[in-house]
Parts: C-alpha cells; structure tokens; sequence
C-alpha cells in the first residue's frame, strides 16, 4: 500500500489530512500491520481538549493494548464510531474508512512540521 | 524424597552435562551469608502415613459436628452436597490443570467456565458474569472499585444491613485507597430506609436477602440513583425463587458462592460471583471465557477480553487478580446442572418453608418474636428475653450451633440472635431448638 | 451434548427430601413483587448425563498427572493425593466460619502450626494466612505499605519500583493500591541494574517490588546490596514469591531484606491449581510491619486458640474469613511430608532440572541470557526461522503431548519461551522433552507448515481469538438456532 502524498505523518506512525482548520488523525498501514487483528477501538469524547501528545485513542488487539498520541493539540469535533461495532475497518482500511477522530486545531500551520509521505517512507525503510 | 523421580545416577549424569561438580555449585549466585543464615524448621521426612496421623490428631480438637445441629449463616451455609459434586471436581484433569493459557489443552475447563458464566447470567438475571472471584466480600469490594473507575466519583453507599465480614473487607480496600464510604441505615422491617440515599456517589451497595435476612425491595431504587451504579450482593440458593437483580436495574451483582455445592471449610476455598450489564464489560475485573471457532470451525472456547486483565496491562489493568477460583466454580456447575431450574426452585422452597415455620415456633415462645416484619428468605433475626449471649452458649450446651449475636450487636440489633436453616434440618431438629429455648425461658 | 445447555427436556427424579413441617405456600411466604417471574434457563440433567459431560470435559483437559507441564512462573509440580483427603476429613471440611472458636481448636491449631513453618521459611516475623491468591497476597503486601508510610507521615512516597521483568500483577497491585511505578531497567547480565536504581532512589520512593529469583530464572547476585540500598532511602521491599522453588529450604527471603513476602501455597507447596484457582498467597512479614497485619490474627495463650481482633493498627480484612483453609491445610500437609530435608531436596532438583534442559536446549534453541539459572530459563523462538514463532513452537508441543512453556513472557525477551521443569520430572522425562524441542526445531527448517497448522493432535486446532475478541459470546446463546 502507498502513503497518500496529500497525507503528513508522525513517528509515531500516525497520519494526519488537512481539512480547512480541522485534521482527520488515523494510523498508518504499517502500524496496523504492526498491530495485528485490531479488536477494540477507544476513542475520545466529543469536545475533549487535548494537548500534543495527551493519549488520542486506545486500540486493543487480542493480547496488546497501544495508545495513539494526539500529533497536534485541538479540540475533538468527530469520532469515528462506525469503529465499535467494525474495529477490523482499521486494518481493511487505515488511510480511509478507518480514519480515527477529526480534530478542530487552533493553527493548522503546525501540520507543515509533520513528516510528508516520502520523508514517512524513508523513515520507516531506516528503523 | 518419593515426589523426585531423578536417581542418584541421574543427578550425578545432570550435573556433568551442565558442568558443575556438586548440587551447591547451582547455588553459588545466591550470596553465601545469605545461605549461611539459614535456619531449619526443625522437621524429619515423614511418611504418608506418619503425616496422616499427625493431621488426624488435630481433627478431634475441632467439634465433631455430626452431633451438632447447625443454625449457623452468614452467607456459609450447610446445604447438602451431592455425591457429584465432589466426584466431578475431584478429576485431577480439572484439579491439576493450570490457568487455560493454552486453550488447545483446557477445552475442559474453558467449556465448564462458560457454563458457569451462563448459569450465573441465569440466575442474576445480568449480561455477563467472570468466571469467579475469591469470595463474596472480595468479589464485593472489586465491584465498588469498577464502579469508582466508571462513574469516577470517591464516594460509595453501602446499606448497613451488608453482612459485617463483606464490610470489613470493603473498608479495608476503600481506606487503603481513599474511597470513602457512607452508610444507608436500616429501618424497623430490616430494609435499608429510602428515604436516606446519598448523593454524589459511585454506587449503592444493596444485599438481599441482607444480612438479617430480609428480602429487599429494589423496584424503582435504580432510578432514583441518577448516575450512580447499583451494585447487589446474593444468595444464589435464593435466587430460585426470588426476583432476578438485574429486573430490579442491578448494574453489578456479587455473592458467594459456597451455597452452590462448597464444604464451609472454615471459611476458604470459597467462590466470588461476579456479573454485570454487558455495557460495562471492559471495565470487569476477572477472566472471561468466550466462545469462538477453531481452524476447522469446530465451536471451541478460550480466555477473551483479555487486555483489561493484569497479564497484559499490567499497571492499568482493572484489577489484579489472576488466580482465582475456578474448581470451585466449576462445582458450582455441576450442583446447579444436578438440580435444574426445577431443583433449584424446590430447594429454596424448602429452605423457605422450613426457616417460617421455625420462625413461627420460635415466635409463640413468651418473650420471643421476630425482630424485624420483612419478608425472609432463610436467615431471620429474633428478639429473645434476657442476654443473648448466654442464651447462645445455653444452645452451645445442647449442641445446637447458633450465629454469635455480638454481630447484630454492632449493627444496632440488641437483645437479638439470628438463625439459619437449610433443607438439612428437620422437623425433628426445629423443634429441638423451640423446646431449647422454651427450657431456658 | 456439548454443554449443558444443549440437554433439552425435563429430567424426572426425586433430588431433595420432603418438606417435613406444615406447608404454607410461597404465595403466604413471599410477596409477588419479590418473586421470580421466568425460571432461570438451567437444565436439569441425570447424574449418569452429568458424570459422562463433565467426565469427557475432563478429557479434553490436561494436567499435571497427565505429564509435563513446564509452565514457566508457575511451578506446576505433583500435587500428593493424601493431601486431597485430609482436606476432606468431616472436622475440617464441615467446620462452619462463624463456629465458636473453642470449637475449632483443631482448625486454628493447623492454621498456627502452618503460620509458624510459613514464617521460618520465609525467615520472617509473622504472617497473614488471608490472602487467597499471589496477586491478593500482593494487594495486601501494598496495603501494608501504605499503612506504613502513612503512619509515619511520609505519605509522599508514592513511588513503586519494579524490574521491567516483572510479572504483571506487580504493577498492577501496585497501582490498585495507589502508588506510581518507575520501572527499573535490567542490565546486560538480566539483572536489576543497580546504578539506575541508585538514580531513581529519592524520599518518593515508597519501595521495590522484586521476583527472586527474577522472572528469566537469575538469582539476583546482588540482591542485598538492592535490599539496603532501598532500606537506606527509606523504602521496603517486596519479594514476589513466585519462585520460591528456586531456593526452597535453602534460603530465606527475610535474611535476603524483604519486608514483605508472598507464598503461592499452588506452586511451591503443592496445592493443586484447580484449572485457574483456588489459590492461597500468605504474606510473611518483617517485624515493621506486623502490627499493621490484617485481622482476626490467629493467637495462642493457656487457653488455647484465638481469633484475635484486638489490634488497632491493623490494615482490616482481607478475606472473608481467615484464607483459603482448605489450601493452606494441603500446603501443611506438604511441609509435614518433606521435612527440612526435603524441602531442600526439592530446591536441589528443581533447579538441577532447569540448569539440564537449559544446557542441552541452548544447543538448538537461541538462550538470551547464558548462564547457571535457578528453577527456570527463558529461551527465545526467534531464531529459528521461516518465519517461525514461539506461537508455533507451543502449538507444536501440543502435538507431542506437551503442555506448552509460558510464552511471550517475561516482556524483555523476544519471543520468549520460558521453562520451568519443577524437581518431580525425572531426567527420562526431560530427555523425552528435549529430543521433542529438537525435532520440532528441525521441522521448522524442514516443514515449517507442520508448526504454522499445529496442533493437529489436539481436541481442537488453533482457535480464532480475533473472533472471540472482535464479536464476544460470554453466554451460551439460548436463541441461536441450531446448524
């Protein structure tokens, strides 16, 4: 699978998509496979506050339990609740239908930190 | 030591293969003054039949209790246990397996788990059940922890009819953890008075029958406890008749378990209920045993859920337990399967039948009467003339075991003595104990 | 039939004796609002349909009188049937909780007795017999330490510190009871790393949390250097005793610095494990903590036994009752049986076993830590290759009639693999073992779908976790209609 150019991305292996002052966070395709069979999904209250870094998400496969760290602070405008009932959307379809929360952001600026989808890819060829 | 089969010969071959000259040699690493300090107990080998005689000599210091005639309750009751029971747990592939990390090798287990869980449901009338906890006051005290993790508030209610044991074990975890708990008085027909609830609470902890025996009224209670939890403890036995928890709004329900086919056994190895709504699942303590399929599609069944348990989140797990008491629930199992719904209805009447007409006979006698109006399961409180306590070592003369009164003491219930009665007693023994008392009038 | 559940139809037979006094009825009895309206859907089976469902349950099971079980951590040994009858005897089994001390001299004497062996071979002052299990022993432990500091007004040291070996119910006792966890890092050599344990020490520091030996089967050399230097800051230290095999009637964790220490009576002292419990997990203490012990405690003057309650500074309850009676009398029983000799004969051979199959293992299995090992060693599955896991290895075992080691644990070995052969196999058995490891290494060189489809040999093949995981069914589903 390829990395959507349109996409930034984190270390953390985690995309972020620019919607107007709004990001749309999921993981990427090689933290799914990393992960394995996803199971359950956790994810944040609408309207939660969150700082970079504070845990975004928990997903649960069957015997491992992984936080995904908020890449940008924002308030959460949208879940993706389809997730509780089809946790395996994820690992179908990480950089689309099993995109994980939108995020309404304070400076959509701070996306441009983020890793494009070249710099992703060769970052993941080099750990 | 006849449980090593290695031989002399074996060890002497071992210890070449690893390189070392002596069995000490193994030991090197542990620091030599530690070694040093070592002190004996101060015991010989014995043979089987030296350490059975040594443990019998023991047994005669305990009363022999086939001559004594037992109204004794609490939540431990003296139900028979049939034959089976026994039998089936006794199965050294059931009681010498380990935990079910291998499902492929625990099929057994893992089925009698899932049955246990089923019937539990059943009987509770919840969503899901684990598949056990130690005991009842633990089992307890867990709940009150999930439901502070689910409605985040420090602060529990707990009606003051609970048995004392589960109270002093759920103090003990809220104050080491600083949950505070708040209590909900009784009123004159032995139910928790309405009209006292807290507010600002995780939960209310209701035990029915309680711990005087009386058969609370839930009906309409969850809804007037807003976001707080409705935890209620059990008597399983009880259940065959009385309205399911869960019809009542019940977010979480325990009990013990030792009603369902376990020997008092001074208290231990005992068996912890545990079911709750199924919205609340991954905040339950406990292991959970599922059913899925294997490669071949076959209907199979494992441990499930199992990223809440300490074994993989580890610090934020939802609770510690690992070892918990799972031959014990599968003797639950088995009694419940041997009676049937049918069975169990029958036992819990004749448990019922038997407690009223003693309470009945008891009551006529000059000076007794019962001490609260509720209605009562198998357990019931009785205001007797005169000290209580020497009424209870009077009965202890004629080798009739009675709860100690001191307990009701605490609660408030003075002058009082509580009794327990099971299908075991008969007519014969009931009324041994009415003319008992009647003499020490 | 294959649960329970699927027996259909009502079984007739007389199970309960008659009511013998005058009827009056349920409705006189008990109102109609407090009645059960639907039956609970529980079968009714005949003895004969109940012995032959849970006698073919039982086979589809595998224990320790089955064979090997080298279940890594849980001391899976030979449970002595004559410690099943005792617990049975009528005195002990029907001995009610709330029965008149005076009349359970014989229960209390045993459970004195018991405390007093426990405490010597913990080299300790006292002990609780309440908790039912390690992990509640654990708990207790926690709780202790909090009463402790509490008492001493240093209620800001919140800081456990565990060895990132650690099992996990340390950090999960821990946190239960309201203490933070630093992990500690372990060295090269799989030991606690002492000058990052020197760095983390500070007046926050509550104590340590410790498995000795650790959970990859290594002594910790320099255990009383890590006790005092967690003394000399102000913390306690907590032994996990998982692994008491490893140095059972040999050394005592008290002369080792353990404040507080927990016994598995299910592992070390033979109390059989009952499929996931019930357990026992007496707590032995050091003299700082005994006034903070949970009550009743049992206590002994010229009148014999007491459930004594009479001490104000005490925790409170832990259980119940008094522990799992019923356990603790099987690990008494055990002791008697030993003897001090015996005790240590088991040490011997648990850990001569362990040291035999790690050496010859080590030859085809990669060994991340190689040297002597205590009552057990963790291998790794990593090297095998083909894409071979560890997964696959225990799957495999299965096949041969093996229980699996423990797997994927202690979480600093990749892949691991951890065995613990306990002292009653004897080195036919263990060889048998070891030319299994063999084979099963070179299949995965050689046929490595024969490990990616094991077990084919067993009641039923690889199950779907994912499936149990993704759709749970907790219950039997009564509305499900048949294929």
């Amino acid at each position: 699978m390829t990395y959507p150019t349109q996409f930034r991305y984190t270390k953390e292996h985690e995309w972020v998509s620019l919607e107007g002052n709004k990001v749309r966070i999921g993981i990427t395709n090689h933290a799914q496979g990393e992960l394995g069979d996803i199971v359950f999904v956790e994810l944040p209250a609408l309207e939660a506050q969150l700082e970079e870094g504070d845990t975004l998400a928990t997903l649960e496969s069957v015997k491992a339990v992984s936080d995904v760290y908020a890449p940008i602070s924002g308030k959460v405008v949208e879940v993706n609740e389809g997730l509780e009932d089809s946790p395996e959307t994820v690992n179908e379809d990480p950089h689309s239908k099993g995109w994980l929360v939108v995020i309404e952001v304070a400076s959509p600026a701070q996306v441009d930190s983020l890793l494009d989808a070249a710099a992703y890819e060769k970052y993941l060829s080099s750990e | 030591m006849r449980y090593i089969a290695n031989t002399e010969a074996d060890r002497r071959a071992m210890l070449d293969a690893v390189g070392v000259s002596s069995l000490e040699e193994l030991f090197n690493d542990i620091p030599r003054q530690v070694r040093d300090r070592y002190q004996p107990i101060g015991l010989p080998e014995r043979s089987e039949l030296e350490t059975v005689c040594k443990v019998h000599k023991l047994a005669p210091l305990n009363a022999a209790w086939e001559q004594y005639t037992s109204f004794l309750g609490g939540g431990v009751y003296d139900h028979y246990i049939p034959r089976v029971v026994p039998y089936v747990t006794s199965r050294s592939e059931f009681s010498t397996a380990y935990t079910p990390y291998q499902p492929e090798m625990s099929q057994g287990t893992l089925t009698a788990m899932f049955e246990f869980q089923t019937l539990l449901c059943e009987l509770t009338g919840m969503d899901v059940a684990n598949s056990s906890m130690y005991d009842g006051a633990t089992a307890l005290a867990e709940a009150v922890f999930m439901a502070e993790r689910i409605a985040k508030t420090d602060k529990v209610a707990v009606c003051r009819s609970l048995y004392p044991h589960y109270r002093q074990v759920l103090d003990t975890y809220c104050q080491a953890t600083g949950i505070e708990v708040v209590e909900v008085p009784y009123d004159h027909i032995g139910r928790y008075n309405a009209d006292s609830l807290p507010t600002k609470i995780s939960a209310l902890v209701v035990q029915s029958p309680n711990t005087f025996g009386i058969i609370e009224e839930m009906n309409g209670l969850k809804e007037r406890l807003g976001a707080a939890l409705l935890i209620v403890a059990v008597n399983p036995i009880s259940l065959g008749l009385i309205a399911p928890p869960g019809k009542a709004g019940a977010d979480i329900v325990v009990g013990e378990g030792q009603p369902l086919g376990l020997s008092p056994s001074f208290g231990g190895p005992f068996l912890g209920l545990f079911a709750c709504r199924k919205q609340y699942l991954r905040s339950m303590p406990g292991r959970i045993i599922g059913r899925t399929v294997d490669a071949q599609g076959e209907i199979a069944y494992t441990m499930t859920s199992q990223t809440r348990e300490q074994h993989i989140r580890r610090g934020r797990a939802t609770s510690n337990i690992c070892t918990n008491s799972t031959l014990c629930a599968l003797a639950a199992a088995v009694y419940l399967a041997g009676l049937g719904a049918h069975g169990l209805q029958e036992l819990a009447l004749l448990n019922l039948e038997k407690a009223h007409y003693l309470a009945e006979r008891i009551g006529s006698l000059p000076g007794y009467s019962l001490a609260f109006s509720g209605p009562f399961f198998n357990e019931f409180v009785i205001s007797v003339p005169g000290d209580p306590q020497s009424v209870c070592r009077r009965l202890a003369r004629d080798k009739i075991l009675v709860n100690n009164p001191s307990s009701l003491s605490e609660l408030g219930v003075k002058q009082a003595l509580s009794f327990a009665v099971t299908e075991q007693r008969t007519k014969e023994e009931l009324d041994s104990l009415v003319n008992a008392l009647r003499d020490i009038t | 039939m294959k649960t329970i559940f699927d027996a259909k139809g009502k079984r007739e037979g007389k199970v309960l004796p008659a009511l013998d006094v005058p009827q009056q009825g349920l409705e006189k009895l008990i109102p109609h609002s407090l009645r059960r309206s639907r039956k609970p859907r529980i079968p009714a089976l005949s003895e004969p349909e109940l012995v032959r469902h849970y006698t073919r349950l039982s086979k589809l099971n595998y224990g320790v009188d089955d064979g090997l079980y080298p279940l890594g951590s849980c001391t899976m040994k030979y449970n002595p049937k004559v410690n099943e009858d005792l617990a049975q005897l009528p005195a002990f089994a029907d001995a009610h909780p709330l029965a008149d001390e005076r009349l359970v001299q014989g229960s209390l004497a045993l459970l004195h007795e018991a405390s007093r062996y426990l405490c010597n071979i913990a080299g300790l002052s006292d002990i609780t017999l309440q908790p039912a299990a390690g992990a509640h022993g654990e708990l207790t432990g926690m709780f202790l330490f909090n009463r402790y500091f509490r008492e001493r007004g240093e209620s800001k040291r919140k800081r456990m510190l565990l060895p990132d070996s650690a099992h996990g119910t340390n950090p999960a006792s821990a946190t239960t009871s309201g203490f933070s966890i630093t992990q500690i890092p372990s060295g090269e050599d799989g030991m606690v790393d002492l000058v990052a344990l020197r760095e983390t020490l500070d007046e926050t520091v509550a104590g340590i949390m410790l498995t000795v030996p650790n959970t990859l089967g290594i002594f910790e050399e320099r255990i009383l250097e890590i006790t005092q230097m967690v003394h000399t800051a102000g913390g306690l230290c907590y032994f996990d005793g998982a692994n008491l095999n490893a140095f059972l009637g040999q050394a005592r964790p008290g002369d080792m610095g353990a404040d507080a220490f927990h016994f598995n009576l299910h592992k070390t002292l033979s109390a059989p494990h009952g499929g996931g419990g019930p357990g026992s997990g007496p707590v032995a203490v050091s003299q700082c903590l005994v006034d903070f012990l949970p009550v009743p405690r049992i206590t002994k003057d010229e009148n014999g036994y007491h459930l004594d309650r009479n001490f104000p500074r005490s925790i409170g309850c832990m259980h119940s009752f008094y522990g799992n009676f019923g356990v603790i009398l099987k690990a008494y029983a055990y002791i008697l049986l030993l003897g001090d000799d015996g005790l240590h004969a088991v040490s011997d051979n648990a850990v001569l076993n362990a040291n035999y199959l790690q050496e010859r293992l080590k030859k085809t299995y990669h060994l991340p830590y190689d040297r002597l090992c205590k009552h057990e060693f963790v291998l790794s599955g990593e090297k095998l290759g083909q894409g071979i896991t560890t997964f696959d290895i225990a799957k495999r075992l299965i096949d041969y009639g093996f229980y699996p080691p423990t797997v994927y644990f202690p979480l600093i070995v990749r892949e691991a693999l951890m065995i613990e052969p306990t002292e009653c196999e004897g080195k036919e058995t263990l060889d048998r073992f070891i030319g299994v490891m063999e084979k099963i290494a070179l299949e995965a060189k050689e046929n490595p779908e024969l490990l990616r489809a094991a077990p084919q040999h067993a009641p039923v093949q690889r199950l779907d976790q994912t499936r149990a995981a993704r759709h749970p069914i907790l219950t039997y589903p009564f509305d499900e209609l048949p294929e």
